[in-house]
């Protein structure tokens, strides 16, 4: 494809470069499997999906690998930050990009990036001193699904506005002018135009955050409440697969450590499951 | 659209791989260095007792780092470390470790000091964290849901709690699991129908800065450090320094200066209770 010299070593270079960054997932897949591998041998695959309860040190014939009520909790503090965060989201990017006077329209980005920009400890301690009270006057004890769902909606909303934002800039102009010319009325336009058009960026920007989510760990540790159980209603604390590894890693010996690490590995398969359905969900969308 | 799959499994991953020490390899030519690890209860005073002895010896270089008593013991065992840290009485079955008793620590539980509860029975604490008792209105309290407050696995205030009142982790039914003695007091701060464990130490520091907290009895004896000290409060542990047979060089100079009259000070600064030789 590329005869000259200078060009093959171009090609060579920077086809190392991406089997590095395809090696590293490996590595990071290899490791954590070396490091649980001592629960697999001794415990296996079925007993994390079939124990009652998380209870890892200790023996193997008494303790205990329940990791189920935590996928489910990953799960749906995922599901539900993002279907708060993406309404919001792409509003605020059509707001942006359209209607926006132009002095908004060049601060809001900055503004964005700003809040993208802080430490997620500090969402966190807000969660802990302003978010969880007020949960707690209506439904105690406060610390739950709903308090780590709202903290992550505004962190994964960064991601969601800004890229949104950028997918509709880069939607040819000479689209909204034809609809336009054709009379289509502004929300028409929004509803049959521009939002059939940016489908496949959106849906990237929701992949991104949603992966985000998955994988926030300190602010959902404050928030949350870390009970291991299937959450009964929004009010329920749970632990996610995350502050799980977090909360335990610190002095975790022998079996309990290994069964951490093969917390890690459940929480890969769940964000590679993420992943596969919105790459199934983009594919159903096709191009306008 | 592979590469952005690789992208998204790295950032997710990235949580779980991040708990490696930042120890340094051995100590540089002249400069001695001294590394302890373990009991997050006991790195603050180790690391205030180590300024004071690196300001008293300007080429020693000690490093404190947390992780629990577990990973002090763990470290000490493997040589990671030179001395651990742990926040509890020796066991029969460590005795490839050697202890050195440097202070005592007493637990307490907290409710917030809006709550009219002023003391609980041995039995009332043990019903509210079994999930038996689940009003505070049962106890002689408002009626509110009871709140309570628990530690996570492998915390060693978690092992004496359970070890006091003849719990099973298994048993309790908590509605807020957490990490460190911090995250406690904060949850008890923010919610006035909580109720938690954390250091007496701790406890007492927030009370005095003023925090809504208040300190429960136990079986008649006020939660203090003076208690502590004379023995009296049950539910207190022993802090030690433990390592691998007897200590040699700069591990037993250190030993003996935190064993020493000279940081008394600092131990009843962060409200733990000094040995009495």
């Amino acid at each position: 494809m590329f005869p000259s010299k200078s060009d093959f070593l171009l090609r060579l270079t920077t086809c190392l470069l991406s089997w590095v960054s395809a090696l590293i997932l490996v590595l990071i897949v290899w490791f954590l499997f070396v490091e649980s591998e001592l629960v697999w041998r001794e415990v296996g695959v079925l007993r994390f999906l079939t124990d009652d309860r998380w209870s890892p040190s200790g023996d193997f014939s008494s303790a205990q690998f329940g990791l189920f009520p935590m996928i489910v909790a990953s799960l749906l503090l995922a599901v539900g930050s993002i279907l708060l965060a993406a309404p919001i989201g792409v509003g605020a990017a059509l707001f942006a990009a359209y209607y926006a006077p132009r002095g908004v329209r060049q601060i809001f980005p900055r503004i964005v990036e700003l809040l993208g920009g802080i430490p997620s400890v500090v969402y966190g301690l807000w969660g802990l001193v302003v978010l969880v009270p007020l949960i707690s006057a209506y439904h105690p004890p406060g610390t739950s699904l709903l308090a780590g769902i709202v903290v992550v909606a505004i962190m994964i909303l960064p991601t969601v506005a800004l890229l949104t934002l950028s997918t509709f800039q880069q939607l040819p102009t000479s689209l909204i002018h034809s609809a336009a010319a054709l009379g289509i009325a502004p929300t028409g336009i929004v509803r049959s135009v521009i939002l059939p058009a940016s489908r496949s960026g959106i849906m990237t920007a929701v992949l991104l955050a949603v992966t985000r989510a998955v994988g926030e760990t300190m602010a959902v540790l404050m928030v949350c409440g870390n009970v291991i159980q299937a959450p009964s209603s929004p009010f329920s604390p749970v632990r996610t697969l995350t502050a799980n590894i977090a909360l335990e890693m610190a002095y975790a010996m022998q079996s309990h450590r290994s069964a951490l690490f093969a917390t890690g590995l459940a929480l890969m398969l769940v964000v590679t499951l993420l992943v596969l359905i919105a790459e199934q969900q983009r594919g159903k969308a096709g191009h306008v | 659209m592979k590469r952005l799959i690789v992208v998204c499994l790295l950032v997710a991953v990235s949580g779980c791989v991040s708990d490696s020490t930042g120890e340094d390899p051995k100590t540089a030519p002249k400069t001695q260095k001294l590394v302890i690890t373990g009991s997050s209860t006991v790195a603050p005073l180790a690391a205030e007792i180590a300024q004071r002895y690196e300001q008293d010896h300007p080429n020693v270089r000690i490093d404190v780092q947390t992780g629990g008593s577990s990973r002090g013991m763990a470290d000490a065992r493997k040589g990671l470390a030179d001395i651990g840290m742990v926040s509890r009485a020796h066991k029969e079955s460590e005795r490839d470790l050697t202890p050195h008793l440097i202070a005592h620590d007493g637990l307490c539980l907290i409710v917030h000091a809006t709550n009219p509860v002023s003391e609980l029975t041995r039995e009332q604490i043990i019903h509210i964290y079994q999930g038996q008792i689940e009003n505070w209105k049962e106890v002689g309290g408002d009626d509110a849901e009871i709140v309570v407050v628990h530690k996570a696995e492998g915390r060693s205030t978690l092992e004496l709690f359970l070890k006091h009142f003849q719990l099973d982790n298994s048993e309790i039914q908590p509605d807020i699991v957490i990490g460190d003695n911090q995250q406690g007091i904060k949850s008890v701060l923010g919610n006035p129908h909580a109720i938690g464990y954390v250091s007496i130490g701790a406890a007492e520091y927030e009370v005095e800065q003023g925090r809504d907290l208040k300190l429960l009895p136990l079986g008649g004896i006020e939660a203090s450090t003076a208690h502590i000290e004379d023995g009296s409060f049950p539910l207190s542990r022993e802090l030690n320094l433990v390592t691998l047979g007897e200590p040699q060089g700069l591990a037993a100079e250190f030993i003996r200066f935190a064993q020493s009259e000279a940081v008394h000070d600092l131990i009843e600064g962060l409200y733990f209770v000094p040995i009495q030789k």
